[in-house]
């Protein structure tokens, strides 16, 4: 018997799968066999350990599902703390702080002072002139430098292989994005760059190829978080022939397009995504799919943009479900979505300029 | 307020992972934690981490065949959160804490020690299933979390007859077991 085999006839027998024949003879084995009787206690305890930890995952997602229900039922609402309590908050958490900051402020003061009546009576105005206009000189230099900076904005090394892939948007300010997962092979690096047109280096959180959503993280200090996202991850049901519209990167620049919901399924009856009628072509594959309210209904997937401008979206929901597993299984990446847009009710040109800087290019470098 | 009978019915079907138990035990509990959290210096996001690890301790609690709930499921909630939430504080700070309170406590220290054991356990299961690799990662988790059969499973992940998907089920648990023994020597 090879070890595969083995597995399968000890968890028969744990589970009492075996008819008594069966497992007499089983039993005769493993008196007989001491690698087989080890193996029935490793593989007893295994499998408790197995079952247990089906039975916490369970658990944990119960409760995780519970949360989000009542949160969208208004169960749960988020604690407004009065302006007194948050202020006794902030100053019970940083009053440390603030003393050590401020004991290191009086001495830095005390020295300087000390620095100045010791230095100053001797110095002669010549000199604070020269200074003076070196200081200006200097400032001039560090302006001349502060803009050649500026322009040289991309940190992709010259000659790199790369694609430009596609379109990722923000799911949390902290710095999350979501995409396709195909726009994403074959990566070696990844870079975001934003409707600006600053790069900034991402790395997978993680990928789902059967949904096609992956999540990035940008990982880089010049990132700035946004204070709010203006929009929502949508959780309400979609209707055929309902408006849509989307902002991704199919060139250079950021471009808008509008069309409608035409199917509830996806290619062949796919349930995962819906079918809408756009013009898009792979560039904008990950790029978010709005409804009129400016909510987020799903990721817009045109690895088969056809002519006649059909192309298919994944669900939103596969967003919060990809988030969930991330939750569960890592506690370092605190991902929050938000449900709520501030879209709603605003023109298009409006919504589309509070969008925009929230949609990001995805250059995948491939070597 | 529900009578000791219900209490107790409700607390096994925590025990039982049973939904509709979870749902009115975390909508009649949860404010009052969310209170005490943010009250206390908390995020909102602070209060569904400490009252969720609390539910987990709960249902830990339920499992355990000699386990007696000697006081009301709420009384027991809140000092579980209110003993994680102080050690959490006190780590951060490294100083002496004191809370507000809302509720009576009871004595929750060893339930905690309990906990801090399972949950090691269960990382350590964790861990090896982080380290298996796809597709066995997903066909194993199909099989014991989601409790599929091999005939949804091999559907789904595309094997062209449930033998075959039981097969390499097979050949996934060998790899894990490996996994966690190496890692369960390490812990």
């Amino acid at each position: 018997m090879d070890q595969s085999q083995i597995a399968e006839v000890v968890e028969r027998y744990l589970k009492g799968e075996m008819d008594t024949q069966e497992k007499l003879a089983f039993e005769e084995a493993r008196k007989n066999n001491p690698e087989l009787d080890q193996a029935v206690v490793e593989y007893h305890f295994f499998f408790e350990e197995m079952v247990r930890y089906g039975e916490v995952r369970r658990f944990k997602s119960n409760l995780y599902d519970t949360h989000h229900t009542l949160q969208e039922n208004g169960e749960i609402k988020e604690i407004q703390l009065t302006a007194g309590t948050r202020i006794i908050n902030m100053w019970n958490k940083y009053r440390r702080v603030v003393a050590v900051a401020a004991s290191i402020a009086g001495i830095t003061t005390l020295f300087i002072s000390g620095m100045i009546t010791l230095f100053t009576p001797n110095r002669p105005i010549r000199d604070i002139e020269e200074l003076r206009r070196k200081v200006s000189n200097l400032e001039k230099q560090t302006s001349n430098q502060t803009a050649e900076i500026k322009n040289f904005k991309s940190k992709i090394e010259p000659g790199a292989d790369v694609k430009f892939g596609g379109t990722s948007f923000l799911i949390d300010q902290k710095g999350y994005l979501v995409t396709s997962a195909h726009v994403l092979k074959g990566a070696k690096r990844i870079y975001v760059q934003s409707n600006d047109g600053t790069d900034y280096l991402a790395e997978i959180v993680k990928k789902d190829l059967e949904t096609d959503i992956a999540i990035l993280k940008i990982n880089d200090e010049e990132f700035k978080s946004p204070k709010q996202l203006p929009y929502g991850i949508g959780k309400s049901k979609n209707d055929l022939a309902e408006p849509v519209f989307t902002m991704g990167y199919p060139k250079d620049e950021i471009v808008y397009n509008e069309g409608y919901l035409s199917a509830k399924s996806g290619l062949q009856g796919d349930t995962m995504s819906f079918q809408i009628t756009i013009t898009a072509n792979p560039g904008n594959s990950g790029g978010p799919v709005f409804n009129k309210n400016g909510e987020v209904i799903g990721i817009l997937n045109a690895r088969q943009a056809s002519a006649n401008g059909v192309v298919f979206a994944t669900k939103a929901k596969y967003i919060q479900n990809l988030v969930d597993e991330i939750k569960k299984s890592d506690k370092d990446e605190n991902i929050r979505l938000k449900t709520v847009s501030t879209l709603r009710g605003i023109s298009k040109p409006e919504q589309a300029k509070k969008v925009q800087d929230h949609v990001y290019m995805v250059k995948v470098v491939l070597s | 307020m529900a009578s000791q009978d219900q209490e107790l019915a409700v607390f096994r079907a925590i025990g039982n992972n049973d939904k509709s138990a979870i749902e009115s035990v975390y909508s009649e509990n949860y404010a009052i934690i969310q209170h005490f959290v943010v009250s206390n210096n908390g995020t909102e996001d602070d209060a569904r981490d400490i009252f969720q690890e609390a539910m987990m301790v709960l249902y830990e609690k339920a499992r355990q065949q000699d386990f007696e709930l000697t006081c009301q499921i709420r009384t027991y909630l809140y000092s579980v959160c209110r003993r994680l939430w102080l050690k959490k504080l006190q780590y951060a700070r490294r100083i002496e804490t004191q809370v507000e309170n809302f509720d009576k406590v009871v004595p929750v220290e060893e339930d905690l020690e309990d906990h801090e054991k399972l949950t090691l356990q269960y990382q350590t299961m964790r861990t090896a299933m982080g380290k298996i690799g796809e597709p066995c990662k997903s066909l194993i988790e199909a099989f014991y979390v989601h409790r599929k059969n091999m005939h949804e499973i091999a559907g789904f992940f595309g094997y062209t007859n449930a033998d075959n998907a039981k097969n390499q089920k097979y050949k996934c648990l060998v790899r894990l077991k490996k996994l966690f023994f190496a890692q369960y020597k390490n812990a």
